[in-house]
C-alpha cells in the first residue's frame, strides 16, 4: 500500500512537472478555448437567444453550464493523449518494466486528469461570476458541480485511455478525438436547450450523458436546490453506469495492449 | 563448463494473429555474460526480450529470469532487471535527474537512497553537469547514456539492452561499449539485441542468430567463425622447395586444422590464430625457410550470418515486426 502511494505520487508529479513546463501550450489549447467559448460566444449571443426559450436571466448563465462540462468533455477525451505518445516511444515500456502496480500509471493519469478538470472549471465558474453568474447553490452547488464534473471525467478519460492503448498511431487517435468532441457538443443541451432543437437532435441529444450533466449542472447554477436535486440525483446514477462501462472498455483496452 | 544460469528460454512460441514472431525458441543465458539476440528487423529479437522483461506473455513456452517465471512471478522478475529500451523512451520535458528520480520511486527506494545512487549514476554516466537540463535539450548519445543510467538505477541483476547503440555516432557508440564492459566486469548479466555485426562480435560473451523467429546459431563469436572453418593463415615462400618440409612439419600440429599446398606457398586454416600464428613462424623458423609474405584472413561475423540465414544483415526482409 505504501508502495502503491509512493508510485503513484510520483507518476502524478511527472505530470505536474510536464505541465508546468508546458504551460503555454496548455494554456492556449485547453483553458484558452474554454474562455472563448464563454466570453464570446456566450456575449455573441446574448441578443440572439430568446431568455425565454433559455428559461435563463441571459445567455451567458444559461451558457455556463455548458461550458463547464464542455471543459470536461474537452480535458477527459484528450486525457489520453499523453500516455498515447508514451506508448509510442517506449517510455511507457519502462515504466512497466519497473515492479509497479500495473494501475499506478493510469491512476496517476486519472488523477491529474481531474484535478486540472477541477480547477479549470473552477476557473470558468469565477469567470462567470465576474459576468454576473452567481451559483444559486452556492459553494455546496459548486462541490456537487466539482463531483458531477468528475464523475463525467473519469469514464471520458477511460474512453480516452481505451482509445490510446488500442489505436495504431497517434494520427487516428486525434481524427477521433477531433470527430467525437464536437457532435457530443451540438447533440447536447450545451448551447442550446434540448426543447428549442430539432426534433431528431433532440432526440438524438438525449442519450447523449452530456446533456444529463448539464441539465444538473444548470439548475445549480440558476435555479437552486429544489430544481436541481432530482437532476443531481438522476445524472449521478447515469454517471455510474457511464463511467462502469467505460472503465470496463478501458481495463480491456489496457490488458490488451499490456499483454 | 558449471556455470550459472541467469536466464532459461524453454520452446517460447509468440504468435501475432497469423505471423509467428517467435517460433520455438530455446536458449540459455549464462550469470555474468554478455549476450547477444543479432538478427534483421523483425526476426523476433524484440519481441524475445520484451517476453523477458515481462511485458510480453508467450503464446506457449516458457522463460524464466533467476529461475523465476517472466509470467507467473513476473513482479519479482522486475526487481531483478533493469531495462533500456531504444533511445527515444525518454520524457523530453523531464531533466535527467527527474527521469532518475522517478524511477526511483517506482522501484520503491527511500529518498536518501535513491540520491545517492542518482549521484553516483549520474557520474558514471558523465551527466553529471547536464542533470538539471531537460532532456529535450540533450544530444542522442546523452539520451543514451541518460537510458543506461536509468536502466542502472534498480541495482540489477541482469541489464537488457534494446539495439543499444542504434543510430549513435561512433564515439557515441564506443562509449556505451565502454560501459557495457564495464558492467560485466563488476559481475552484472547483460542481454542485448543489436543488428550490427560488429557490435554482437566486439561485446558479445556468446550470441544466437536470430532470423525468422528461430535461432539460427547460437555460440560465442569466436566459436561461430570457427564453425565456419576457422581462419586461414597463407603463406608465400622464398623458396618454394622448402614447402613440402614445412608442410610436414605443420600437419598435425595442435591449433592447426589443415595444410594445404598453393603454388607460391601454404594455406593453413587454423582453430585460433593466437595460438596458430607463433607455431608456425616457430616451424618455419626451425626450418629455416624465410617467409616471403603472410597474409591472414580471419572469417568476419558477417561470414557466419550469412552462412546461416543465406543473406546478409542489412538486406531487408518481407515481414515487419509486430508490436
Amino acid at each position: 500500500m505504501e508502495h502503491y502511494w509512493q508510485e503513484i505520487s510520483a507518476l502524478t508529479m511527472r505530470w505536474v512537472r510536464r505541465l508546468s513546463r508546458e504551460k503555454f501550450s496548455m494554456l492556449f489549447t485547453l483553458v484558452q478555448p474554454m474562455l472563448f467559448w464563454l466570453i464570446f460566444f456566450g456575449n455573441l449571443f446574448q441578443r440572439a437567444a430568446d431568455t425565454q426559450v433559455m428559461q435563463a436571466p441571459n445567455y451567458i448563465s444559461f451558457l455556463a453550464a455548458g461550458v463547464v462540462i464542455m471543459t470536461v468533455l474537452n480535458n477527459g477525451l484528450a486525457g489520453g493523449v499523453d500516455l498515447l505518445f508514451d506508448k509510442e516511444n517506449g517510455f511507457l515500456e519502462r515504466l512497466m518494466s519497473t515492479p509497479i502496480h500495473r494501475t499506478s500509471v493510469i491512476l496517476s493519469r486519472f488523477i491529474f486528469v481531474m484535478a486540472i478538470t477541477s480547477m479549470q472549471v473552477l476557473v470558468i465558474l469565477g469567470v462567470s461570476y465576474l459576468f454576473g453568474v452567481h451559483p444559486a447553490t452556492g459553494i455546496l452547488g459548486v462541490a456537487t458541480i466539482l463531483l458531477i464534473g468528475m464523475m463525467f471525467g473519469v469514464g471520458l478519460t477511460a474512453i480516452s485511455m481505451a482509445m490510446a492503448f488500442s489505436v495504431k498511431s497517434h494520427g487516428d487517435f486525434f481524427s477521433v478525438l477531433g470527430f467525437l468532441s464536437l457532435p457530443m457538443i451540438f447533440l447536447s443541451s450545451a448551447l442550446v436547450p434540448l426543447t428549442a432543437m430539432p426534433g431528431w437532435m433532440s432526440f438524438l441529444a438525449q442519450f447523449n450523458p452530456m446533456t444529463w450533466a448539464i441539465d444538473a449542472v444548470r439548475p445549480l447554477i440558476l435555479s437552486g436546490w429544489t430544481e436541481a436535486l432530482p437532476h443531481v440525483g438522476m445524472v449521478i446514477l447515469v454517471m455510474l453506469v457511464f463511467d462502469a462501462l467505460c472503465l470496463y472498455g478501458g481495463a480491456k483496452a489496457f490488458r490488451r495492449a499490456m499483454g | 563448463m558449471d556455470r550459472t544460469i541467469a536466464i532459461n528460454v524453454n520452446r517460447l512460441c509468440k504468435t501475432y494473429d497469423s505471423h509467428k514472431a517467435v517460433d520455438d525458441l530455446s536458449f540459455s543465458v549464462y550469470a555474468g555474460e554478455i549476450f547477444g539476440l543479432l538478427g534483421p528487423n523483425g526476426a523476433g529479437k524484440s519481441t524475445t526480450l520484451r517476453t523477458l522483461i515481462t511485458l510480453l506473455h508467450p503464446t506457449s513456452g516458457t522463460a524464466t529470469v533467476m529461475g523465476h517465471d517472466t509470467v507467473r512471478d513476473a513482479d519479482t522478475v522486475r526487481t531483478l532487471i533493469g531495462y533500456v529500451p531504444q533511445e527515444r523512451a525518454i520524457d523530453r520535458f523531464l531533466t535527467g535527474r527527474e527521469h532518475l528520480q522517478l524511477l526511483g520511486a517506482l522501484y520503491h527506494l527511500t529518498t536518501d537512497e535513491a540520491t545517492k545512487r542518482i549521484n553516483e549514476l549520474l557520474k558514471l554516466v558523465d551527466l553529471e553537469d547536464h542533470a538539471d537540463r531537460p532532456a529535450k535539450t540533450y544530444s542522442g548519445g546523452m539520451k543514451r547514456k541518460l537510458d543506461i543510467a536509468c536502466g542502472l538505477l534498480p541495482n540489477p541483476k541482469i541489464l537488457f539492452l534494446d539495439e543499444p547503440t542504434l543510430g549513435l555516432d561512433v564515439q557515441s557508440r564506443l562509449r556505451i561499449w565502454e560501459y557495457v564492459r564495464m558492467l560485466k566486469a563488476r559481475g552484472m548479466t547483460v542481454v542485448m539485441t543489436t543488428n550490427y555485426l560488429d557490435e554482437a562480435d566486439q561485446l558479445c560473451d556468446r550470441l544466437a542468430i536470430i532470423d525468422g523467429g528461430k535461432i539460427k546459431t547460437l555460440g560465442s563469436p569466436v566459436e561461430l567463425k570457427i564453425a565456419l572453418g576457422g581462419d586461414i593463415v597463407s603463406l608465400t615462400l622464398k623458396e618454394l622447395d622448402r614447402i613440402p618440409s614445412l608442410e610436414t612439419e605443420l600437419k598435425g600440429r595442435p591449433a592447426i586444422k589443415s595444410v594445404r599446398t598453393t603454388t607460391k606457398g601454404l594455406d593453413i586454416r587454423v582453430e585460433s590464430p593466437e595460438k596458430a600464428l607463433p607455431a608456425i613462424l616457430d616451424a618455419a623458423n626451425r626450418l629455416g625457410c624465410s617467409i616471403e609474405f603472410i597474409q591472414y584472413n580471419r572469417p568476419r561475423l558477417d561470414d557466419v550470418f550469412i552462412a546461416h540465414t543465406g543473406r546478409a544483415i542489412t538486406e531487408s526482409i518481407p515481414e515487419t515486426e509486430s508490436a
